[in-house]
């Protein structure tokens, strides 16, 4: 066998990262302005999200509302400040879960290998082959809309490609030569699970969760917008969306500008995803 | 058309270019190839600095250099592949009537093949996986369109058969993963003396190869000289290189440092590079010396070796056989029958070719794989037959040091915590991190390297110091026996004398006991007491170092030898 030439490992270009490309210096700022709405919205501004003002109901984009008013004369932009705590939270947590799920599932299949390994593969492949939008409806047909049943139907509906791609990871580092190494210093199995197998499996998935958080909060829109979300008038992006529908030929803004804010963040967040894969991946050869 | 046209139609075999005739020993031939002041440079860094050669009909020039002398370099540069981003000048670059400082890709196509043909280490990345070997060997003729589809066909199991491949007809018609290294290597090989080109550049041909397959290949390029080609021998061997050369030119950091005929460089070389080259080459003759010479003595320090405790074996291993199960869902044994046993103090060698069983035999020993049946002792205690649970413990009684160290440590690592972990498993592990640290620093010292490593990631040590690295953690538990897995075949040969004076001092100092694996004769002749000869699973002989090299029972044993080129050097 032949190994890698020690030429052939790249090195350099690893700390290019951040500073080099302003796309991924504006994508940081724009989570860290999501960050910042989500956990802290009354720094933004100190509108309420609730506030009705039947006078001056479905105004256009104005200097005093920048993202206009809805129909009850609400403040679009402090909506949607306040709504980034929600979607947010969704993203996190579907994507939260769906790690979960895949790291139990693709560590199970790749350790225990024989038939449950090809059990677990069939039962992925099976649940991979069956549509999305379909698993959420029946959840939200069994649970009723709300936060959490978003937050399970998209979790659960993109673990099975992250457990596919987990038990790759784990069958492939469990050949590396430092698994040997360090069963041959005598290090027992957890030992060897822990120190090696699972942090070095789990490091090139990173970036693909970090990419997952925007597909998620994207995900989670979309079943808002479908009226699967959660119910009004809690403020969520999706939810947003939704509300917006009915007036959508007269004002245009109450669908556009949430939607911006959504294909926004779900860009910045894979921008950041993919920097961050980049250089995982230079660092681990 | 080029030039050529009216010679491409007469036959395929045909000499391409007005040769200049093979030369008489008297009269000063006209070169074939003619090189002066070659300089290549990578973004502003030159690599090959202003180097002269020449290359004759019916000799060959062998090139000889560590990792990173720019040999490789040198060698693309002469077929027009240098590489994106390359900047090549010459004063003066001539191949017979071509000048091929002026080419276009377009003319180098035309040059490729039939006048220069070229022959890569690796011959399986070399080769497209995707297409049958009999089209990649007639690739050349279909190139240069030559013959047509049949003919092609026919003539590649032509030269299939002539580069000494069995069953040429099946050959052709498989694809190059289904055939083994030294078979693809051959076909390689086909490809690039399809057109009969006068010049055939070798870059590292054997390298890959085991040593009777790879003195094979190198009766081939032999047998392609005695016909009149010249042939530019790429290489680090100098074994290798004495079995074939005429003239050497020894490269060192760009520069070509000695330039000779192949007895007077081997026997009298002037450059000290030359000579530390040549001193670090292990064998018979460098047994019980240090390789790497003292920058002030004369000669090479003897060792003082510990005497071996013959009593109890401390590693015995009793009738082991392993089998696996084959995708024919036959059981195929890799290991058969073999025992062995190792005293404290000494070296045991398993010499064997690939797929031989020696790393099985080795993962065995350590216990990573059980056997299918018969049993290693430690100490006389059962050792293979231990449940994991009563082994761990004892794990650190045996340290292995792998072919490839980097794959072997942890790639968030530091050399600190790789070396603080292992010390852990010892008998009297580190009581907090500062002791930890400065035993692991006098680990470094012991293997010869410096404190300021202590931090560092592997990956960015060079394949020397990853591998005092390896042996530094292998020594940390304080083993008994260490497993020492092809632990130079990956290195330069002045490294691997380093690695091995350091493997050797160690024993020295510390009274440790290697079981170790090589392919390699002339590193198992320097390193070991005793050896082991292994092919097809089984050991064939076994016996003293001197007996099994100078004595030699078994067929297989004297067709190793045979085949293992030798520096035979009065030195």
């Amino acid at each position: 066998m032949t190994t890698l030439a020690p030429a052939l490992r790249v090195p350099a270009a690893r700390l290019t990262g951040l500073r080099a490309r302003p796309g991924t210096v504006l994508a940081l700022g724009f989570v860290v302005l999501v960050v910042v709405a989500a956990v802290a919205p009354g720094v933004l501004t100190d509108r309420s999200p609730t506030a009705i003002d039947f006078g001056n109901a479905l105004a256009a984009p104005s200097w005093s509302h920048p993202f206009g008013t809805d129909e009850v004369g609400r403040d679009l932009l402090t909506r949607v400040i306040h709504g980034s705590r929600l979607s947010l939270g969704i993203g996190l947590g579907a994507t939260a879960l769906a790690m979960s799920i895949a790291i139990v599932l693709g560590f199970t299949a790749a350790l225990a290998g024989g038939i449950i390994d090809t059990a677990i593969t069939r039962v992925l492949e099976v649940a991979f082959a069956f549509p999305a939008l379909l698993l959420a409806l029946l959840l939200i047909a069994i649970f009723g809309p709300s936060a959490t049943t978003q937050v399970f139907a998209v979790g659960i509906g993109s673990a099975p490609g992250y457990a596919r791609m987990v038990r790759g990871q784990v069958l492939n580092v469990r050949q590396a030569g430092y698994v040997e190494a360090a069963a041959a210093l005598g290090h027992g199995r957890w030992t060897v699970l822990r120190r090696h197998l699972f942090p070095n499996a789990m490091r090139p998935l990173v970036a693909v969760v970090t990419l997952g958080v925007g597909q998620s909060i994207v995900w989670a829109s979309s079943l808002a917008f479908l009226g699967l979300g959660i119910a009004p008038p809690n403020p969520e992006w999706g939810a947003l969306l939704d509300a917006g529908r009915l007036y959508i030929t007269t004002s245009w803004w109450l669908e556009i500008l949430p939607g911006l804010v959504i294909v926004l963040f779900a860009i910045s967040v894979t921008t950041l995803g993919r920097t961050l894969q980049r250089r995982l991946e230079g660092a681990s050869r | 058309m080029s030039v050529d046209t009216d010679r491409t139609r007469t036959t395929a075999t045909a000499a391409a270019a007005p040769l200049p005739v093979a030369p008489e020993e008297s009269a000063a031939p006209v070169p074939l190839l003619e090189v002066e002041g070659l300089r290549v440079s990578f973004a502003g860094k030159e690599v090959v600095k202003g180097i002269s050669f020449t290359a004759h009909a019916g000799r060959c020039l062998a090139i000889v250099g560590e990792s990173g002398s720019g040999k490789s370099v040198t060698a693309r540069t002469l077929v027009g592949l240098t590489g994106p981003g390359a900047e090549v000048e010459a004063d003066r670059l001539e191949l017979g009537p071509h000048d091929l400082t002026t080419l276009g890709e377009r003319q180098w196509r035309r040059i490729r093949g039939k006048q220069v043909g070229f022959v890569l280490q690796d011959a399986l990345v070399s080769l497209d996986q995707l297409r049958k070997v009999g089209h990649e060997v007639a690739e050349p003729l279909a190139v240069h369109g030559i013959g047509d589809r049949r003919s092609r066909a026919a003539r590649a199991i032509e030269l299939l058969r002539a580069v000494g491949v069995p069953e040429p007809e099946v050959r052709a018609a498989q694809r190059p993963y289904e055939l083994s290294g030294g078979l693809r290597q051959r076909a390689l090989i086909a490809s690039a003396i399809a057109l009969d080109p006068p010049l055939v550049i070798a870059d590292e041909p054997t390298t890959a190869l085991d040593v009777t397959v790879g003195a094979q290949v190198l009766d081939l390029l032999a047998a392609s000289k005695a016909r009149g080609t010249s042939i530019i021998l790429i290489s680090h061997d100098l074994a290798v290189v004495a079995r074939l050369a005429d003239d050497v030119a020894v490269m060192q950091g760009g520069v070509l440092v000695e330039h000779g005929p192949v007895e007077q460089i081997l026997r009298a070389p002037q450059h000290p590079y030359t000579q530390a080259l040549l001193d670090a080459v292990p064998s018979e003759h460098t047994r019980g010396t240090r390789l790497v010479r003292p920058a002030d003595g004369e000669e090479k320090p003897a060792r003082t070796r510990r005497p071996v405790d013959r009593g109890r074996p401390l590693i015995e291993a009793r009738h082991l056989v392993k089998a696996f199960r084959g995708p024919d869902g036959k059981d195929r044994e890799v290991v058969r029958d073999v025992s062995f046993e190792v005293f404290g103090g000494e070296t045991l060698g398993i010499v064997g070719e690939s797929g031989s069983g020696k790393t099985t035999t080795a993962r065995i020993a350590l216990a990573l794989t059980a056997p299918t049946s018969g049993e290693v002792l430690l100490r006389g205690e059962p050792w293979s037959g231990l449940s994991p649970r009563q082994r761990r413990p004892e794990r650190s009684r045996i340290g292995v040091v792998y072919q490839d160290p980097l794959s072997s440590f942890d790639p968030r690592w530091s050399v600190a915590r790789i070396l603080a972990d292992a010390l852990s498993r010892g008998p009297n592990p580190p009581g907090n991190g500062r002791e930890a640290r400065a035993r692991s620093r006098a680990l470094l010292e012991q293997v010869g390297l410096g404190a300021e490593h202590l931090n560092a990631a592997p990956l960015r040590l060079s394949g020397g110091q990853r591998q005092r690295v390896a042996i530094a953690r292998a020594l940390a538990p304080e083993p008994d026996l260490i497993v020492c897995d092809e632990p130079v075949s990956a290195l330069d040969v002045s490294v691997q004398a380093q690695v091995l004076d350091l493997l050797t001092d160690l024993q020295d100092e510390l009274g440790v006991t290697y079981l170790f694996i090589s392919h390699d004769l002339g590193v198992i002749h320097h390193m070991c007491d005793r050896i082991l000869v292994m092919k097809d699973g089984e050991v064939v002989e076994s016996g003293t170092a001197d007996e099994v090299f100078e004595r030699p029972r078994h067929p297989y044993t004297r067709q190793l030898l045979t085949a293992l080129p030798r520096l035979e050097v009065a030195r």
